[in-house]
């Protein structure tokens, strides 16, 4: 049932005053982003207005740069393997949350989400005192680990919310017909909890790709992963450099994602 | 119970991941809060309230404390009162492609953080869009400062934050009976009546929500301030990674971390109490 909006003259100037609010919250939202891709465009020697011609030179230099390229491999690496690793860790854990009863549940509970609420800076000196403490050094792996910790939530809580949708009794049926918990898993829930997994990958991958604060007091020394190269690039100039590789990497988090979104409603048929 | 041992099971590696990489360190970082600093990167295990003295008397933290609270509030209010509008419109609106509405409200969460940040230098800065169109209209002279002042780490902030606080207004107003709506309007309301009557204090758990977690999210903002503020405008996260990674005080960078960990934690026990932590991720898990 719809509620009218238009039946007192508060109400129509109110509502039009959302409608203008809401699109000028739009714009703040996206107009930086907009000027930074339209820059990354612009011949000048220099990275901010006025725009003195359109040109493809600084993506060419891009491709030059060297420790650029670096920390693109080392982000996508660690971003991979920690989607990976963490998705598994995460499905786990969403399926004892979801589907069993046992004391400490929601002391679980709340434990997972906790590296979503504590401040990066916090988990981020934690971490490093850890290692200070037991004498290892800064590792690929430390990394690593900290960025499975840092997404964690977030796989958790996407697959609970799909895990709830997901009717008990599919997976009770196969139990009662003699399939193992593993192959009932195999064949049954996990067919169908695809669709937030797929998210989940998605999700944690960039959040690993685009992790700053923590990978600065994690990153083992003399590394830079993506974002930690463009702040140190900032730190020296605003280059026109910068805003080729900004516009190449919302080309990528932005593109794949919506291109796997485009393609799965082709596959599957539209489905809201 | 063999049901109960096989969930332990599955939250094993979770379970130790967690005790491992946050209960551990924070238990540490509690014990090196006693430890003497002798010099950088030297700490000796001699259990002083030293750090703590130092912190409760020096007003230098006191002052990095209190701005961290003030930017923090203001973003959240400023989140609070930008972000209900779109929420309570998208909710409301009879526009067939909604959807093209929320799912702009996610793509933010896949633009990096970084670039999403630095891309203010382009509007605010000496060179960015606001002044160059300002000095060719000709209604200023010179460029207005606008860039590494505490404005533009509060606009970068609240840049970042959001996407999170429409999120979570949406998801409550979703939850809204509409049918109350109407019978307010048909027992007499006008619709401004119906709004504070009805629609807002119904929404109000996604908007604590949202408060909350932007409060939290830029308090312990560190890279904010970094990019878009100047030396003045140093948070208490930009406080910590001076203390750790510049003077390698260990000792008080985990007395500075072990105050922030428990002041925002005494925020979210505060709201835990009356609405669950899991109502701010809600609108995320979308």
């Amino acid at each position: 049932m719809k509620v009218r909006q238009a039946e007192d003259a508060s109400g129509v100037w109110g509502w039009r005053a959302v409608k203008l609010l809401t699109i000028a919250v739009y714009v703040f939202m996206f107009a930086p982003i907009i000027v930074t891709v339209i820059l990354s465009f612009n011949a000048s020697m220099f990275g901010g207005f006025p725009m003195t011609g359109l040109s493809l030179q600084w993506y060419g230099k891009l491709f030059q740069n060297e420790a650029v390229l670096r920390a693109f491999k080392t982000s996508i690496w660690i971003a991979i393997l920690t989607a990976i690793v963490c998705t598994v860790i995460g499905v786990m854990a969403a399926m004892a949350l979801t589907r069993y009863e046992f004391r400490g549940k929601q002391l679980m509970n709340t434990m997972v989400i906790m590296p979503a609420l504590v401040p990066e800076t916090i988990l981020g000196v934690g971490l490093l005192l850890l290692m200070k403490w037991a004498h290892q050094p800064r590792s690929y792996l430390l990394l690593v680990l900290g960025h499975i910790m840092l997404a964690l939530p977030f796989v958790v809580l996407v697959v609970q919310a799909r895990l709830i949708g997901i009717k008990r009794v599919y997976e009770e049926a196969a139990l009662s017909l003699g399939a193992s918990r593993f192959s009932t898993f195999r064949e049954v829930t996990l067919p169908l909890l695809m669709p937030a997994i797929v998210a989940a990958i998605l999700l944690v991958f960039t959040i690993s790709f685009d992790n700053i604060t923590a990978s600065l007091f994690w990153r083992p020394p003399g590394v830079e992963t993506m974002p930690t190269q463009i702040l140190a690039m900032l730190k020296i100039s605003i280059s026109p450099e910068i805003n080729a590789l900004g516009t190449l990497m919302i080309l990528i988090t932005v593109g794949l994602p919506l291109a796997g979104g485009l393609i799965g409603r082709i596959l599957f048929g539209n489905r809201q | 119970m063999q049901q109960t041992r096989f969930a332990w099971y599955l939250l094993a590696p979770a379970l130790i991941l967690l005790v491992i990489l946050l209960v551990l360190p924070i238990i540490i970082m509690m014990i090196y809060t006693f430890y003497e600093f002798i010099t950088a990167g030297v700490e000796q295990a001699n259990y002083t309230a030293a750090n703590w003295r130092e912190f409760f008397t020096d007003s230098y933290y006191h002052l990095f404390l209190w701005k961290t609270a003030r930017v923090a509030a203001i973003t959240a209010i400023a989140c609070a009162l930008m972000g209900y509008v779109p929420a309570y419109f998208i909710w409301m609106t009879s526009f067939r492609h909604k959807w093209l509405l929320l799912l702009l409200l996610i793509v933010p969460f896949w633009i990096s953080f970084t670039i999403r940040t630095f891309s203010w230098i382009h509007i605010l800065g000496e060179q960015g869009a606001i002044n160059v169109t300002l000095m060719s209209i000709g209604i200023i002279d010179s460029p207005i400062q606008m860039l590494y002042t505490e404005g533009a780490v509060i606009m970068g902030m609240i840049h970042f934050l959001l996407p999170y606080m429409i999120l979570n207004v949406y998801v409550s107003l979703e939850g809204i009976d509409r049918d109350l709506l109407s019978a307010a309007r048909t027992l007499g309301c006008t619709s401004a009546q119906a709004f504070r009557e009805v629609t807002l204090p119904l929404s109000l758990p996604g908007l604590c929500a949202g408060l909350l977690l932007c409060f939290v999210l830029a308090a312990g903002s560190y890279v904010t301030p970094q990019i878009l503020g100047g030396n003045r405008d140093a948070l208490f996260g930009n406080l910590i990674y001076d203390t750790i990674m510049q003077q390698l005080n260990w000792p008080m960078g985990s007395t500075l971390s072990i105050v922030l960990f428990v002041l925002l934690g005494i925020v979210s026990a505060i709201y835990s109490r009356y609405m669950g932590l899991s109502t701010i991720f809600k609108g995320l898990s979308r």
